[in-house]
C-alpha cells in the first residue's frame, strides 16, 4: 500500500491542492482510505492529519471502512422517488442481501442512499462505483444482482445499463448554434479583450448558477485586483435536485465551455482554470479529459492560444458528493483539498479566491453564453428574454411530464408555455430552483421563467395532483439536513430540527403549537445561517406553508401537545430486558397533561 | 392573581445543580419569600404538585417516572418553565444516546467489571429507561427556557421576579453568556 500512495501522491506532484483526486484513487483502490493511507498521505503532502481526515469524513464518496467491491448508491432525489425508487431500493436490498447504508458480509456489495445524481430525467438511477445506472426497474435490478453475484467486473456490464441520453428536447438561442472551435477566442481578440467585456456587459448576462450576478462586472472586479496571479473557475459542481442541464452541457457543448473560460482567462488575465466536476459525473471526465488533450493540440490551449499570446490551461478536478460544494467558496475550499465549508464573505473570490488569489468562478452555462457573446455581440443576446434578465436559460426538466429533459427558452417564458411543451397536464404544483427555490401552485402557473419572478438554476420539478405535497417537503428537509456543512450552528442545527418538527407533524404527531413552532425553526434558520444552504434550506417548508395552511393545519391533533415519537415504543428495551410487562411499564402517547 | 404565587420545582434526570444555583439568590430568597409559595419541591417535600402558577423543571427525561412526573407538572402548573441544559437539550445524561440502552444496561448491570450477581433490576416500583434522553419539551409544551449549566442566581431571580410583576421575562445578554 505504501508504493501505490507514494505513487499516486507523487503523479499529483505533491500537490496539497489534489488531496480530493489523491483520496479518490486510494478510496478505488482499497474500497476506504485506512488510517495507514491518511497518516502516509499527510505527510506527503505535508498538511496535517487532521485535515486529511476532516476531508475524508466530510465527502459522502469517501469512507473510513471498507465499502463493498460494488458500492451501489441510489439517488435519493424526489424525483427518483416519485419513479419508484423506495419500492426498487427494498427489492435491492432484499435481493442483494445487504441493509441500505451497510456492507454484505462477505465484503462484496454495500448498498446506500445518495442525493440526486442528476439523472432526474432518466430515474431512478443511481451509481455503482461511481459510474451511472439509469432508467433501474425491477428487470435490471435482478441482472445487475446477478452480474454482481458472479463477480462480473464492471466494465464488462453491458454499456446500455450505463447509457445516459441527453435528452435534448428543446435547443434554443444557445444551443441552437453552438459555436466553432476557436471562434470566440478568435473573435475576442479579434476586436480586442477591453471591447469584448463591454459586449458581455452590453449583453446582460447574469450568471446562471442562479444567483444571477453580472457576469461583466464580476470579471471586471477580478481584473482590476492587483495581484496579477488570476484564476478562473467552472462551476460543475450542480448539485440542486432535479438539475441536469451542465451534465448535458458538458457531454455535448464542453467546447464551448471551455471557450467561454478561454476567453474569460483572456479578459481577466488569468493562466490557469479549473472545472470542479461534481463526483456523480465522473462517467464524463475522461471524455472531458480527451478533449483538454484535443484543444491543446489545435492551439485553443497551452501556451500562445492560436498565436494571439494568451497562455492558458485548463484542469478538472472531482468532487466526492457534496452539495455545499456548489457554494463557490465552499467549491474553491474544496479546490484546495479541503472541507467543502463556506468562506466568509468578503472578502469575495474575486479578490481573494483559488489560493488567496483574484478568481472568477462561473457556472457551466454562464461560460457556454459568454463563449457565444464574444463572436455574436452583446445585442445579439440582450434582444432576448426580457429587461432585468437577457437571453435565454437553459432548463432540466422532470418529475410528472411526459417529456422530461433539457429545454431551452427566453427569459420571461411563461411556466404555462413551458408545461405545455413537456407535456404536463393535471399539475399540482411547480418546484422552480430545486429544494432551494421555490414551489409554486397551479394557481401561479402564469408566472414567468426569470430573476425578477421565477429564478432557477435550471431546476424544474412538475408535480402532478397525485402527489403529497408533505411527501415532497419531508424529502427535501431530510436533503438539507443530510447536506449540511456542519460549520455553523443555525444551520447544522437547525436543519436537522427543521426535519425533526417536519416528520412530527407529517407522521401524525402534531398538535396545536407545532406549526407554529415549525415557523419559528424556518425563521431562524433561514435568517442565521453562514451560507446560501441554511437561508434556503426552509423554503419548502415556507413556500408550501404560504400556499396550502390549511394542510397543514389538518394534520394537527386537537390536543396542546403529542411527543413527535412513540413514547411507550421507547420503552420496549428496558421491558424486554427487564422481562416486565405490567401497567407500571407502558407510556400513554397522550397525557392527561392538556386541554 | 389573588394572594401568594404557588411555585413548584422539580429535577428530572438532572444532578440538582440548577437548584442549586436558585439557592444562590442568597438572602433574596428572604425577598421572593414574600412574594412566592413552593408546592412540590426538594424545599418543602410536597410529594404531588397541586395546582400552581410557575413550575421549573431541572433535567431531562430518561425514564417513566420523568414522564410522569412532567406531566403532573404540566397538568397542574400555568407556566412551566424549561431550567438548565439537561432540561433543554437533555445535557450530560443525553450523552448515553449515543450508546444502545441494551449496551447501557449490560454494562452496568450483566459485564462490568465488579458486578457481583448480575441481573438486569426489575421490579414495579422501578421506573423503566427510555431508549434516549429527551430534552423536556419533547414530552410536554413548554413556555420558557433558562439556558445555563446551571442558569445563575441572578438568571432565576430576573425571571422569577419579571414573570411575578406581570411582565414578559426578559434575559439580557450579561446574563445569558457564558465566556
Amino acid at each position: 500500500m505504501q508504493d501505490f500512495i507514494a505513487s499516486v501522491v507523487a503523479g499529483h506532484g505533491y500537490q496539497p491542492t489534489r488531496l480530493m483526486m489523491i483520496l479518490r484513487a486510494i478510496q478505488e483502490q482499497y474500497l476506504h482510505i485506512p488510517d495507514a493511507a491518511i497518516a502516509q498521505v499527510a505527510r506527503l503532502l505535508a498538511i496535517s492529519l487532521t485535515q486529511v481526515i476532516g476531508v475524508v469524513e466530510f465527502y459522502h464518496f469517501f469512507h473510513r471502512t471498507p465499502r463493498g467491491r460494488y458500492d451501489v448508491l441510489i439517488s435519493d432525489s424526489i424525483t427518483d422517488r416519485m419513479l419508484g425508487k423506495q419500492e426498487l431500493m427494498a427489492y435491492f436490498s432484499e435481493k442483494l442481501g445487504v441493509a441500505v447504508g451497510g456492507v454484505r458480509v462477505d465484503g462484496r456489495v454495500s448498498l446506500d442512499n445518495t442525493s440526486c445524481t442528476g439523472l432526474c430525467d432518466q430515474g431512478p438511477a443511481g451509481l455503482v462505483n461511481g459510474l451511472p445506472l439509469t432508467r433501474l426497474d425491477q428487470a435490471r435490478v435482478d441482472a445487475i444482482c446477478e452480474a454482481i453475484n458472479a463477480g462480473k467486473a464492471v466494465n464488462e456490464w453491458p454499456s446500455e445499463w450505463f447509457a445516459v441520453a441527453d435528452n435534448l428536447l428543446k435547443p434554443g438561442l444557445l444551443l441552437n448554434a453552438p459555436i466553432s472551435g476557436g471562434a470566440a477566442i478568435q473573435a475576442a481578440y479579434h476586436r480586442g479583450l477591453p471591447e469584448t467585456l463591454a459586449e458581455v456587459d452590453q449583453s446582460g448576462l447574469r450568471g446562471r448558477g442562479g444567483a444571477g450576478f453580472k457576469t461583466a462586472m464580476k470579471w471586471r472586479f477580478c481584473s482590476e485586483e492587483p495581484e496579477t496571479e488570476r484564476y478562473v473557475v467552472c462551476n460543475a459542481d450542480e448539485g440542486e435536485p432535479g438539475t441536469f442541464k451542465d451534465r448535458v452541457l458538458l457531454n455535448s457543448y464542453a467546447h464551448q465551455v471551455f471557450e467561454g473560460m478561454t476567453v474569460a482567462a483572456a479578459i481577466i488575465g488569468a493562466k490557469r482554470g479549473l472545472v470542479y466536476l461534481r463526483g456523480e459525473y465522473l462517467f464524463l471526465h475522461q471524455k472531458l479529459l480527451d478533449m483538454l488533450a484535443q484543444r491543446r493540440q489545435s492551439h485553443l490551449l497551452g501556451n500562445n492560444i492560436l498565436g494571439l499570446g494568451q497562455d492558458f490551461d485548463i484542469e478538472i478536478c472531482l468532487g466526492a458528493g457534496a452539495y455545499i460544494c456548489g457554494e463557490e467558496s465552499a467549491l474553491i475550499e474544496s479546490l484546495e483539498g479541503r472541507m467543502g465549508i463556506p468562506r466568509n464573505r468578503p472578502p469575495y473570490p474575486v479578490s481573494s479566491g483559488y489560493l488567496g488569489k483574484p478568481t472568477v468562478v462561473n457556472n457551466v452555462e454562464t461560460f457556454l453564453a459568454a463563449a457565444a457573446i464574444a463572436v455574436k455581440g452583446g445585442d445579439w443576446f440582450a434582444g432576448h428574454g426580457t429587461d432585468k434578465s437577457k437571453g435565454s436559460k437553459i432548463l432540466s426538466i422532470c418529475g410528472d411530464c411526459q417529456r422530461p429533459g433539457i429545454y431551452e427558452y427566453p427569459f420571461g417564458t411563461t411556466i404555462q408555455t413551458i408545461l405545455d411543451d413537456c407535456g404536463a397536464d393535471d399539475v399540482l404544483g411547480v418546484q422552480i430552483g430545486g429544494p432551494s427555490g421555490t414551489f409554486i401552485s397551479n394557481q401561479e402557473l402564469n408566472r414567468k421563467l426569470a430573476f425578477e419572478d421565477l429564478a432557477t438554476g435550471g431546476s424544474f420539478i412538475v408535480f402532478n395532483n397525485q402527489r403529497d405535497i408533505f411527501k415532497i417537503v419531508q424529502n427535501f428537509s431530510h436533503f438539507f439536513a443530510h447536506e449540511s456543512c456542519g460549520f455553523c450552528t443555525p444551520c447544522r442545527v437547525g436543519t436537522a430540527l427543521l426535519k425533526k418538527q417536519v416528520d412530527k407533524i407529517f407522521d401524525g404527531h402534531g398538535s396545536a403549537g407545532d406549526v407554529v413552532a415549525l415557523e419559528e425553526i424556518c425563521q431562524l434558520v433561514k435568517s442565521y445561517s453562514h451560507c446560501g444552504l441554511g437561508q434556503t434550506a426552509a423554503n419548502p417548508v415556507l413556500s408550501t406553508l404560504q400556499r396550502y395552511p390549511e394542510l397543514y393545519q389538518e394534520k394537527l391533533k386537537k390536543i396542546s401537545y403529542e411527543p413527535g415519537f412513540d413514547l411507550d415504543g421507547a420503552l420496549e428495551t428496558a421491558r424486554r430486558m427487564a422481562h416486565r410487562n405490567d401497567a407500571a411499564a407502558h407510556l400513554a402517547q397522550i397525557g392527561e397533561d392538556h386541554d | 392573581m389573588g394572594g401568594k404565587i404557588r411555585v413548584a420545582t422539580t429535577s428530572l434526570a438532572g444532578c440538582f445543580g440548577c437548584h442549586m444555583s436558585f439557592l444562590d439568590i442568597d438572602e433574596r430568597m428572604i425577598e421572593l419569600a414574600q412574594l412566592v409559595e413552593f408546592d412540590r419541591s426538594p424545599f418543602t417535600d410536597i410529594e404531588h404538585c397541586g395546582p400552581c402558577d410557575i413550575g421549573l423543571i431541572e433535567g431531562g427525561v430518561c425514564n417513566s417516572e420523568n414522564v410522569h412526573t412532567l406531566r403532573e407538572f404540566r397538568k397542574n402548573c400555568k407556566t412551566l418553565v424549561a431550567v438548565g441544559a439537561c432540561a433543554i437539550n437533555g445535557g450530560l445524561p443525553a450523552l448515553r444516546n449515543f450508546i444502545p440502552l441494551e449496551e447501557c444496561l449490560a454494562e452496568a448491570y450483566l459485564d462490568g467489571i465488579g458486578v457481583e450477581n448480575p441481573q438486569i433490576p426489575s421490579d414495579v416500583e422501578l421506573p423503566l429507561l427510555l431508549d434516549k434522553v429527551h430534552p423536556i419539551h419533547e414530552i410536554v409544551k413548554i413556555d420558557y427556557f433558562l439556558p445555563g449549566c446551571p442558569p445563575s442566581a441572578d438568571v432565576f431571580w430576573k425571571f422569577l421576579t419579571d414573570l411575578i410583576a406581570g411582565r414578559e421575562p426578559q434575559l439580557p445578554y450579561e446574563l445569558v453568556r457564558y465566556d
